[in-house]
């Protein structure tokens, strides 16, 4: 292997003379005392190799020894991932001693231990490929696969497999002839490199199936789908977080990643309390048996920030090649940006806009191409939906990392200042929010067989009684109350029920937090049914009060459980003070 | 300074406003060395050019100046004898007092392993309605005020430090004018409480690129005494804005590429590597806690700029003063304020209508808020918008303003009390139950 010396030190850049081959993103480790620390080629000139290191360099001298390993920063792949908290390199957080991360202490990120009971799935003669299922262990009550590592290239004859069982991730369960006829030893374990996408899928059509997130304001409004990506972009304090967590919690998949990329280490503290304690509302299982936290909090290391998001993907592919249903969070992806400005800069770059590397939009597109729905070679089929928050600088969303985002994420949920301060959470802009899939003829034809042919049709009413509320309210703000028609204030306070009753959600109340789509679908009726009538009203004072009192007993239905004793009484409430001003047809 | 055996050089290769360059070799990063006297740390190795930031600044440096390298990166010595002292940006005493006696340790550590945090849940009471109603502070928590340079941010630092109960005080003064550094004095040893106090100071008078220890410094401190001690700590630091400008020069004179505002593009990584130091260690741990309240001065109330703006997104919220000139008092802003670990105790750890009472009072005080605008536009008010104006010059008086001092339960009866009196139930929009149970008969 190729080794070689320090030569310079600029915080975490450090400069090695080499003495052989080495590849651009290679992983190597420093040796300083007693400990190695790891490091990343980022970029080669004759001799001199410039890594990037994932810890502090606090010490390191000219001439410390390098030594290269050849590969590529890898993921370890196989049962044992869910419910486990990793650093942004995949080292198990719980693993390490003591209170305080020290550099330089790796470990292996499974359990090399623990007997997993096998049950095999292919047979000895099967012509098998690349992440073709070979057997299936129960990891948390998933199906977890064990499939041919990805890294293997062309096909491959199943010459033994082993019987059902209890094995251990290391031992082999089968042997896989080449064409050449050269013999594999397969484990339930393999490595794959982070950067690379895994591309071991037969077609990845358009995404069509509606992922159901529990949140009124994405599911009615701007729905996401299964395979979609999404953005959140929003000043601080506008419940970026907050949203974020509701979806995981709520959303409807198999697995659940969350990558805390950059962000406050109180937050990824708050899903390792929760999470454990928590049940997932589809399953009633415990939600950290389906999650997976990647967390490389803001006072981590720079680098390997950058490394998480890569690794929480890679995970991500790896299970949805078993045909499930995954759910992968950034929070948030401009940290992840900003790591990358930092290598740039110190790498003495010539810089893009705010100082960015100029092909960070590239980086972007490229990394949210791989979310996706997908037919996997043997028929069943996976999912990767992706959601990235981006925080802007100073709320302003004509900034890089937004900018790029917005060309590759299909859906968009703006988060608001004004809203914030006004309290109506979640904060997302109704009007300025979108989703992509709506227009999608697949997602139409989907829809229309879940719910029924008229849903999209409410939705766009929605949106349009909200677009002419916001108008109204500018005219009411420049002519005043009385300078404007009653009926104008009607319509204003229609957007209003609609603002308040669907857009708005409580994710601290117990009921509010989740909202099934049977129940999303409720409302809308409900709301709807407000808004396409006329109302009989004396003056504007008389319109803002009688709708105050329609907006209480919805917002009290909301906080009950659905079609409960008191959920039916607040219905008959409402009813009868819609009777006593509605204009009959 | 140089002891036996230690290598001098004397030979400076290149001087800039802030650091110098020269020859040397066996050097380790961020190792300490002195030039001519003056304190100084590594930089930049390339080959044996080893560049030096000069933290004194390098005025009067020769190009024959003796450079010792030290072989340590900046350390304190920690011990029970910090308490009650006054420290500057090295760590030495400025109070005329003996040197401190104890373990030598490497000021900016390394990070606490996030499965080994604890998730705050202590409620820290300050007596200020404007807080511990609207924006409830937890121990474990980082906060920093965003006020004008004219506002009394200092004081209000001051108020909190000594009604949070905790076992030590810990001061970082970046900065500070020498009247605020012997307010600050002043008020902690008038309340009798000097030897919970530890502080370390840079004053005006002292060169900027200093500053950048200061942070390190306290919270090399405090955690010492929270992971040490198992003690409940408090950390101010006042004023965030002038460390980042410490930052922003230091990265100038070494011709980095500047981001957003002159900032070094760094700046985030650096602030978050600060502040989050706070921690809620768990009972196995010993329990000690590290909370931060910090201050960030703004130009002209400009949150987007990049010091302010970078720290929003760190920090666990943010605490706004203003002056409402309806009631001519200071007040804690209730619209642009947030605490974001409030939820964590509000409604658990105080009564259950914590939050709808303080959702529902922001609310209607935002409706004020859309009267007033009305009413400077020249148009008719409602009756609702005159009973908002009514409610909120109440709610700013008996609440909002920073001189208020009563406990949670108090704060809730009073907005209660408040609502009967100027509105309907159903204009408050409050869970029914809760409405039954508290409205005012």
């Amino acid at each position: 292997m190729t080794t070689g010396k320090v030569k310079g030190i600029i915080s975490n850049l450090v400069t090695v003379v080499v003495d052989g081959p080495v590849s651009q993103n290679e992983i190597c480790y420093i040796t300083i005392g007693q400990t190695r620390l790891m490091a990343e080629v980022i970029k080669v000139i004759g001799d001199n190799v410039y890594v990037q290191v994932f810890e502090s360099t606090r010490g390191l001298k000219v001439g410390n020894t390098v030594e290269f390993t050849g590969h590529m920063l890898e993921v370890t792949l196989g049962p044992g991932l869910l419910s486990r908290n990793y650093d942004g390199l995949q080292n198990d957080l719980d693993k390490l001693t003591g209170v305080f991360l020290q550099r330089g202490e790796y470990n292996f990120p499974l359990d090399q231990e623990k007997l997993w009971k096998f049950e095999p799935i292919a047979k000895v003669g099967d012509k098998v490929e690349a992440a073709a299922w070979l057997g299936e262990v129960d990891e948390n009550y998933q199906p977890h696969k064990i499939m041919v590592p990805f890294v293997f290239e062309g096909t491959y004859t199943v010459k033994s497999i082993v019987a059902a069982g209890e094995y251990t991730i290391n031992q082999a369960i089968a042997v896989l002839t080449d064409a050449e006829g050269v013999d594999h030893e397969v484990t339930m374990v393999q490595k794959w490199p982070v950067k690379k996408p895994v591309l071991a899928y037969k077609s990845k059509p358009r995404p069509f199936k509606l992922l159901e997130t529990g949140v009124r304001t994405i599911d009615t409004a701007n729905p996401i789908c299964e395979g979609g990506t999404g953005f959140i972009p929003g000043p601080f304090g506008t419940g970026k977080t907050v949203l974020q967590h509701a979806i995981s919690k709520q959303a409807e998949a198999d697995i659940v990643i969350i990558a805390a990329c950059g962000e406050r280490a109180n937050e990824v503290v708050e899903t390792f309390t929760e999470f454990p304690e928590l049940e997932d509302p589809h399953t009633g299982r415990k939600l950290m048996e389906r999650t997976i936290i990647i967390a490389n909090t803001s006072n981590m290391p720079v680098a390997s920030r950058e490394a998480s998001v890569y690794t929480s993907m890679a995970i991500a592919e790896y299970y949805r090649s078993m045909g499930l249903r995954v759910l992968l969070m950034a929070d948030s992806t401009s940290r992840w940006a900003q790591a990358l400005r930092e290598m740039s800069n110190r790498l003495e770059e010539l810089p893009g806009q705010d100082a960015f590397p100029m092909d960070l939009s590239a980086i972007i597109g490229a990394f949210y191409a791989r979310a996706g729905y997908v037919y996997l070679n043997n028929g069943a089929t996976g999912s990767v939906t992706f959601l990235g928050t981006v925080s802007p600088a100073g709320g302003n969303l004509k900034e890089p990392v937004t900018e790029g985002t917005k060309k590759v994420a299909r859906c968009f949920y703006a988060l608001e200042q004004a809203r914030a301060d006004r309290k109506r959470y979640p904060a997302v802009n109704p009007i300025d929010s979108y989703s992509k899939y709506i227009e999608y003829p697949e997602f139409e034809e989907y829809i229309t067989n879940l719910i029924d042919g008229e849903w999209l049709g409410k939705v766009n009413d929605m949106k349009t009684y909200l677009q002419r509320g916001k108008e109204i309210q500018e005219q009411i703000n420049i002519l005043g109350d009385d300078g404007v028609p009653v009926d104008y204030h009607e319509e204003f306070w229609k957007a209003e029920v609609i603002d308040f009753v669907v857009l708005q959600q409580d994710a601290f109340d117990k009921i509010d937090a989740v909202c099934p789509m049977e129940r999303q679908q409720y409302i809308l009726n409900l709301v709807m049914d407000i808004c396409k009538h006329d109302y009989d009203f004396v003056d504007f004072n008389d319109v803002s009060t009688y709708f105050k009192r329609v907006i209480n007993l919805c917002k009290q239905m909301n906080y009950a459980e659905f079609k409960s004793e008191a959920f039916n009484q607040y219905q008959q409430q409402l009813n009868d003070l819609l009777a006593e001003k509605q204009i009959k047809a | 300074m140089a002891k036996a055996f230690q290598k001098i050089y004397t030979q400076i290769t290149a001087i800039t406003k802030a650091t110098c360059s020269l020859k040397a070799e066996g050097v380790g990063n961020d190792e300490l060395a002195t030039v001519n006297g003056k304190l100084a740390q590594v930089v930049k190795i390339m080959g044996d050019d080893v560049t030096l930031q000069v933290f004194e600044g390098t005025e009067g440096i020769p190009t024959n100046a003796e450079v010792v390298f030290l072989g340590k990166a900046p350390s304190l010595k920690v011990s029970e004898q910090l308490a009650g002292r006054f420290f500057n940006a090295y760590g030495d005493p400025i109070d005329g007092g003996p040197a401190i006696e104890g373990q030598e340790v490497e000021i900016g550590g390394p990070s606490v392993n996030p499965v080994r945090r604890k998730q705050p849940s202590e409620l820290i009471a300050t007596g200020i309605a404007g807080i511990d109603l609207n924006n409830t502070l937890v121990s474990g928590q980082k906060i920093p005020f965003f006020a004008d340079p004219d506002q009394p941010y200092n004081q209000v630092m001051a108020n909190v430090a000594l009604r949070a109960e905790a076992d030590k005080i810990i001061l970082g003064g970046m900065g500070l004018t020498n009247d605020d550094y012997l307010y600050f004095k002043n008020v902690f040893s008038n309340a009798g409480v000097l030897d919970r106090i530890v502080s370390f100071v840079n004053t005006t008078e002292n060169p900027p690129v200093e500053r950048l220890l200061i942070p390190d410094m306290a919270l090399c401190a405090a955690e010492y005494f929270a992971v040490q001690k198992h003690e409940k700590v408090l950390v101010l630091l006042t004023d965030m804005t002038l460390y980042a400008d410490a930052l922003a020069i230091v990265s100038n004179r070494m011709d980095q590429i500047p981001s957003k505002d002159s900032m070094p593009g760094s700046l985030y990584s650096d602030l978050a590597k600060i502040y989050e130091k706070a921690v809620q260690f768990p009972e196995e741990a010993g329990g000690g806690s590290i909370t931060i309240i910090a201050v960030t001065t703004l130009s002209g109330g400009d949150i987007t700029h990049a010091i302010p703006d970078n720290t929003g997104y760190i920090t666990e919220g943010q605490l706004y003063l203003r002056r409402d000139s309806d009631i001519g008092k200071v007040i804690v802003d209730p619209f642009r304020s947030l605490s974001r670990l409030k939820q964590l105790v509000a409604g658990k750890k105080t009564r259950e209508d914590h939050p709808q009472v303080m959702n529902a009072a922001v609310r209607l005080y935002a409706d004020a808020a859309n009267a007033k605008t009305k009413q400077e536009n020249g148009f008719d008010l409602t009756d609702y918008d005159e009973r908002c104006l009514e409610f909120a010059k109440a709610y700013s008086t008996q609440i909002l303003a920073i001189d208020v001092n009563i406990n949670t339960t108090q704060m809730l009866d009073v907005s209660w009390t408040l609502f009967g009196k100027y509105f309907k139930p159903e204009e408050a929009n409050i869970k029914q139950e809760l409405v039954n149970k508290y409205w005012p008969k």
